[in-house]
């Protein structure tokens, strides 16, 4: 499919057309990761990308945030073409992507170095956005005196720091105990309603999809595909023990369902030739 | 915060004369610590079981000390085997054998001038080797174009150079140094690649959506993510070069340590070889730990794991 011209609004976050990857393409190990994906988010918008495992919503995410180029189709964000890594769109990883060398403040104000901002400058902007996790007596500490949740939250600090208008993020709460993963989730809403960035959140938790998004994409097994995307309406904050939102749960729940089947029927054929 | 100083250190100076055990019970202590001490008593004990063996083999008859003289014998003799050090200035024409520095100064000229040569080539070595790596990685044409040449020369054994470093450099400090760099260079090229590839490429996304360029990338993200495993590879290096240097001196240099131990070799002296060994051993060690304790103070982000695997 191609689009010459853009069908959307110029205002949108992200829009995808028709974008698809494939890893490896023209070798014997290619294999196809997504194809033909076309979303639109919003400003301000909250989506959740939901899959089984190895669907490429993090693929997607690595797509969107200009780190790997699509074989097919075009990713635009705020009527840009993606073509490279923006501060704009800022990235937050599973593991822990702090710079272990240097210092919380440090990594926090890393985009603003680069750029080549006066120290006085950096502390200033590293002050804030650690304020806003809640963090900012922990500036001089090293990564590594920090718990996990701790770091997830400095690296969401040195996102904010380049205001960001799309905030991407590949199951930053994945490596996290259930209690801290629900304190991340609501801290993660309090940041995204101050900044007014759109989030983009892959995650294979159909709890966190519901406590989090406006609309939960949900993925394919291989090659990745669109399945259905449902939006969450229910009001914020949000009673997750409501009888509405455990409708939603098990509506996301089935939808899974079928592609996780899918997926192992696929694995065990492969096995079975092997 | 109450300090409660324990019995045996509170009594002072009283106990530690009055009751042996309490100075042993004390020495026990220490060893048991992880302090600068405690360290010291170990190497020292390391060391004396190994040399204990040997005087033991010698005691028995086992060893004979024409050919294997134990400790007390090629250490006792230090005064004799000195003036076979820095024989370039002692046994100069129209010299006599008593003429020129005392034994002690011999030894520290010698030992002086290989150490210079080691950390001559060292450093060559590791600039080249790093900046060459760092390159191969930065420009895809320049990897192209060196890497396949460096992979084929790196299993080159350094004695093969040698005629190479008396061709081009002759004989004097040039070809020793010259061996230690090229017996060390191609292995740093390569492990400098290596440790680029294994930097986590979270981190180097991570500066790329910041909008940081390739230069910035390199300079601020990998070369401090590399930096723990080069010196680690400094390290083994160091090693390296002191094998290196015995074998480039042993030619043409005109002193050295390499050359005491062809002159011991020539001469049928077991002593001298020995003698020279612990001075090389005792040399290699110390650096080792200098360059370790660079190490920590370098490298200050990282952990100590030591403790961790201890527990296994």
């Amino acid at each position: 499919m191609a689009f010459d011209a853009p069908t959307f609004s110029s205002k949108d976050a992200v829009v995808c057309r028709g974008v698809g990857k494939t890893w490896a393409a023209g070798t014997r190990r290619a294999h196809e990761a997504l194809r033909e994906i076309d979303l639109d988010v919003a400003p301000g918008e909250f989506v959740v990308f939901l899959g089984p495992s190895g669907c490429g919503k993090s693929t997607l995410l690595y797509l969107i945030a200009g780190l790997e180029d699509a074989t097919d189709g075009t990713v635009w964000s705020f009527s840009d073409k993606v073509e490279a890594p923006s501060p704009e769109r800022s990235l937050i990883f599973q593991e822990t992507s702090l710079f272990p060398w240097l210092t919380v403040w440090e990594n926090v104000s890393f985009g603003l170095s680069i750029r080549g901002a006066s120290k006085a400058e950096r502390r200033l902007v590293a002050e804030e956005a650690l304020h806003r996790v809640g963090l900012k007596a922990a500036m001089e500490k090293r990564p590594d005196e920090l718990s996990g949740g701790m770091r997830q939250r400095v690296a969401v600090a040195r996102a904010l720091a380049m205001r960001p208008k799309v905030l991407l993020m590949d199951e930053p709460f994945a490596a996290l105990d259930v209690q801290t993963r629900a304190r991340m989730q609501d801290f993660l809403l309090d940041v995204w309603r101050q900044s007014g960035a759109s989030v983009l959140f892959v995650t294979h938790h159909i709890d966190e999809a519901v406590a989090l998004a406006d609309r939960v994409v949900v993925f394919t097994s291989r090659p990745g595909r669109i399945k259905t995307i449902v939006p969450i309406d229910l009001p914020r904050p949000r009673n997750l023990f409501s009888r509405e939102a455990e409708a939603l749960r098990i509506q996301l729940t089935d939808l899974l369902r079928d592609e996780v089947d899918r997926a192992f029927a696929e694995q065990e054929a492969l096995s079975a030739t092997a | 915060m109450a300090v409660v100083a324990p019995p045996d250190v509170s009594s002072g100076v009283a106990a530690a004369g009055a009751s042996r055990p309490a100075a042993v019970v004390r020495l026990f202590a220490t060893m048991a610590g992880e302090s600068l001490a405690a360290k010291i008593l170990w190497t020292c004990l390391s060391v004396g079981l190994f040399a204990g063996l040997w005087e033991l083999c010698w005691f028995f008859g086992w060893a004979d000390p024409k050919l294997l003289p134990p400790p007390h014998i090629f250490l006792g003799s230090i005064v004799d085997q000195g003036k076979f050090f820095n024989t370039a200035t002692r046994w100069q024409v129209g010299k006599s054998m008593t003429d020129g520095p005392s034994a002690f100064e011999s030894v520290m000229v010698t030992i002086g001038a290989t150490t210079m040569r080691v950390f001559s080539g060292l450093a060559i070595a590791s600039v080249l080797g790093v900046g060459v790596g760092v390159l191969i990685r930065y420009n895809a044409l320049f990897d192209k174009l060196v890497l396949p040449t460096i992979t084929l020369l790196s299993p080159v054994s350094p004695i093969a150079w040698l005629p190479v470093a008396i061709f081009i450099f002759g004989i004097g400090n040039g070809p020793a140094i010259f061996m230690v760099v090229v017996a060390l260079f191609f292995h740093m090229v390569l492990a400098t690649v290596t440790q680029i590839d294994g930097v986590a490429p979270n981190l180097i996304n991570v500066a790329r959506t910041m909008g940081a360029s390739k230069r910035q990338i390199y300079g601020r993200v990998i070369v401090p993510a590399i930096l723990p495993g080069m010196l680690a590879v400094l390290r083994m290096n160091l090693f390296g070069a002191w094998m290196v240097v015995l074998i480039a001196e042993s030619t043409g240099v005109g002193y050295g340590m390499g050359q005491v131990i062809m002159l011991a070799r020539n001469t049928f002296n077991p002593s001298l070889v020995f003698f020279t060994i612990a001075v090389i051993g005792v040399l290699g060690f110390s650096f080792d730990w200098l360059l370790r304790q660079a190490q920590r103070r370098i490298l200050y982000w990282l952990p100590d794991t030591k403790e961790k695997l201890r527990g296994l």
